[in-house]
């Protein structure tokens, strides 16, 4: 059962009925047919024990199916050499997994090193990828040990990528670090993705995680069993069946908002006021709350005219801040804006952070009820009369807001 | 109980000559020892059930008292040098086997996993991961099997060789102590320098494990 046919590009990576049994009879992934095409993300999701990391194993034949084939660009990986398959491919292993006795250079020099490069050509590769993943070049002599966390993950990330391998394994990579850490380096990954189009298998068992990084997810269930396989939006408004629904959790509309750019709201002009006006000719006409911007046209807060003081400027003004928002940003962060906005209106800029004009409350609520239903619609369409579950999607992922 | 300085005096090139024939003698023990315990040790770590046999058997080698073994070499080696060799050697190999063993076991699966799946192959992972991250806990076996040949060396007189152990038996015949102080004195500082040396040379060869100003 094939249950995922792109519409575009090449297949890199075929699981053509999957089966994994561990000697001690535990069935860990069963009659797994999956195919992910060339370039993007494809995040493996479930609760521990199913299936999702030996599915990723036996990509590079760290562990090895007991029926079915596996096949990596074309290539059955059973008929290639192990060592040579995963020098091929890159691996980014749970808490970096980097060898303690080898400076940061030499760990990311490890595969070039072994596909024979020399020594200077794997080291000049190194220091470039240093930069890639946001690390400084003194970092390059430092051991593991001596770096935080995040850190040592940006260089598990540099040493995958050091032989440029157009496919990328990364096993739950960001599960040891911070909440804070493990943002910046989704970001920095979706980035360097952007950059780079690699084809990557993620896993996780953070379904936040999944939709923010996934282009595709497959969601596993106990007994490694596939139960939907389809891009974030499309898994969030049609799920699939129940244990679906409850591994994406209540908030599941909210992530769905998440992946909804604002770019299609309108804006209305909006009624600011320089920092340098003085407070004493303000008229209320325009409303209570009036946006205050900079020199530069940004946003410094809005103002409450029913509460101006005697003297001073706008600037001076007390201001109740305003996180304005870009196109890129999403329909969850209009929505949050809208509950901390005292105005009722979100501020919106460009992407130099110049105010382009304000949204009311009431079209953002407007707007998320769309896009909710345009998702289901969307979901509803492309499971086909024939299909016994809406698990064929031929969707397009939607842009990702940032 | 005085001791003869002058005795001393007269006999530093004596001295000396024991002092080195005395570390020669422990030092190519250990060496030896370490040669035979890496491959046992591999082999140790890698096949469990031959594991408890490679460890008792060096546990039981251990138990046979010294005299024993000289005397047990004999035919095979005579009174020679390589008869106190071969008695030292087998008694390194109870704490070099086992610390090889510890040390591989200490090795992070994590870290091994790693390198397989970067496509390194078993015995260049061996060479270039696990022995140079075994190092510290195979160099703690190294300083104690050193120390312990050095002091060992002395029963070697029993065959007519034993480097200053041979003082000994020179100052209890004559009833005369200087020389019995002077190897007791000198056993002791090559065990002190060769044990500083190893430390050294630990620093050097694991330079992952010091401290640096991040």
């Amino acid at each position: 059962m094939t249950l995922y046919r792109p519409g575009k590009g090449h297949l890199m990576i075929q699981f053509d009925a999957v089966h994994k049994r561990f000697p001690n009879g535990t069935t860990a992934v069963h009659d797994l047919s999956l195919e992910m095409p060339e370039g993007g993300v494809t995040v493996l999701v479930g609760s521990s024990g199913c299936g999702k990391t030996t599915t990723l194993r036996m990509v590079n034949r760290m562990v090895e199916p007991t029926s079915g084939t596996i096949r990596v660009g074309g290539k059955d990986v059973l008929a290639q050499d192990a060592a040579e398959l995963r020098r091929s491919i890159g691996y980014v292993i749970q808490q970096a997994g980097l060898f303690p006795h080898r400076t940061v250079l030499d760990n990311i020099s490890t595969v070039p090193l072994l596909l024979g490069w020399g020594r200077r050509r794997a080291r000049a590769r190194a220091a470039e990828l240093l930069e890639t993943v946001g690390l400084a070049a003194d970092m390059g002599k430092r051991y593991p040990h001596q770096l935080s966390g995040g850190q040592q993950q940006r260089v598990g990330v540099a040493r995958a990528l050091a032989a440029d391998p157009p496919v990328l394994l990364m096993d739950e990579p960001f599960g040891a670090v911070d909440p804070v850490v493990r943002t910046q380096l989704q970001d920095e990954l979706l980035r360097l993705q952007k950059e780079l189009s690699k084809t990557i298998v993620f896993v996780t068992h953070d379904i936040d995680e999944a939709v923010r990084l996934g282009d595709r997810i497959a969601i596993f269930r106990t007994g490694g069993h596939l139960v939907q396989y389809a891009p974030p939006a499309e898994l969030l408004a049609h799920p699939a069946d129940d244990f679906v629904t409850d591994f994406l959790g209540a908030e599941r509309e909210l992530k769905l908002l998440s992946l909804t750019p604002l770019k299609d709201v309108p804006q209305a002009p909006a009624a600011t006021l320089p920092a340098d006006e003085p407070v004493s000719g303000i008229s209320r006409s325009d409303g209570r709350w009036r946006l205050v911007t900079s020199a530069a046209g940004g946003p410094l807060g809005w103002l409450d005219t029913d509460a101006l003081p005697t003297s001073g400027t706008t600037g001076e003004a007390p201001l109740r801040p305003a996180r304005a928002l870009r196109d890129t940003d999403s329909l969850l962060s209009a929505l949050n804006e809208t509950i901390a906005s005292p105005s009722g209106f979100v501020a919106r800029v460009d992407a130099d952070g110049t105010v382009t004009g304000v949204t009311a409350r009431e079209e953002i609520h407007a707007h998320a009820n769309a896009a909710h239903a345009a998702a289901g619609a969307a979901a509803a369409r492309t499971a086909g009369p024939d299909s016994t579950a809406p698990v064929t999607a031929t969707a397009t992922p939607a842009e990702r807001p940032a | 109980m005085t001791i003869d300085w002058s005795w001393i005096g007269d006999h530093t090139d004596d001295l000396t000559t024991l002092s080195v024939s005395h570390l020669q003698a422990a030092l190519t023990a250990v060496f030896l020892g370490l040669l035979i315990s890496l491959p046992l040790a591999v082999v140790a770590h890698r096949i469990r059930p031959l594991r408890g046999l490679l460890l008792g058997l060096s546990n039981v080698l251990f138990t046979i008292p010294s005299i024993a073994v000289f005397v047990l070499l004999l035919p095979v080696s005579g009174l020679t040098r390589t008869t106190t060799v071969i008695g030292l050697t087998i008694y390194t190999l109870v704490v070099l086997l086992r610390n090889t063993v510890e040390g591989l076991d200490s090795v992070p699966q994590k870290t091994k996993e790693a390198a397989k799946a970067m496509g390194t192959r078993p015995l260049r992972t061996l060479l270039t991961v696990e022995l140079p991250l075994a190092l510290p806990v195979i160099m703690a076996g190294v300083r104690i099997a050193t120390v312990m040949s050095i002091s060992l060396v002395s029963v070697a007189t029993y065959i007519g060789d034993g480097g200053l152990g041979q003082l000994f038996t020179d100052g209890f015949q004559r009833n005369f102590p200087t020389p019995v102080i002077a190897g007791v004195v000198l056993t002791l500082l090559l065990a002190l320098v060769a044990d500083a040396l190893l430390v050294a040379l630990q620093y050097v060869l694991t330079p992952w494990t010091r401290k640096r100003g991040a």
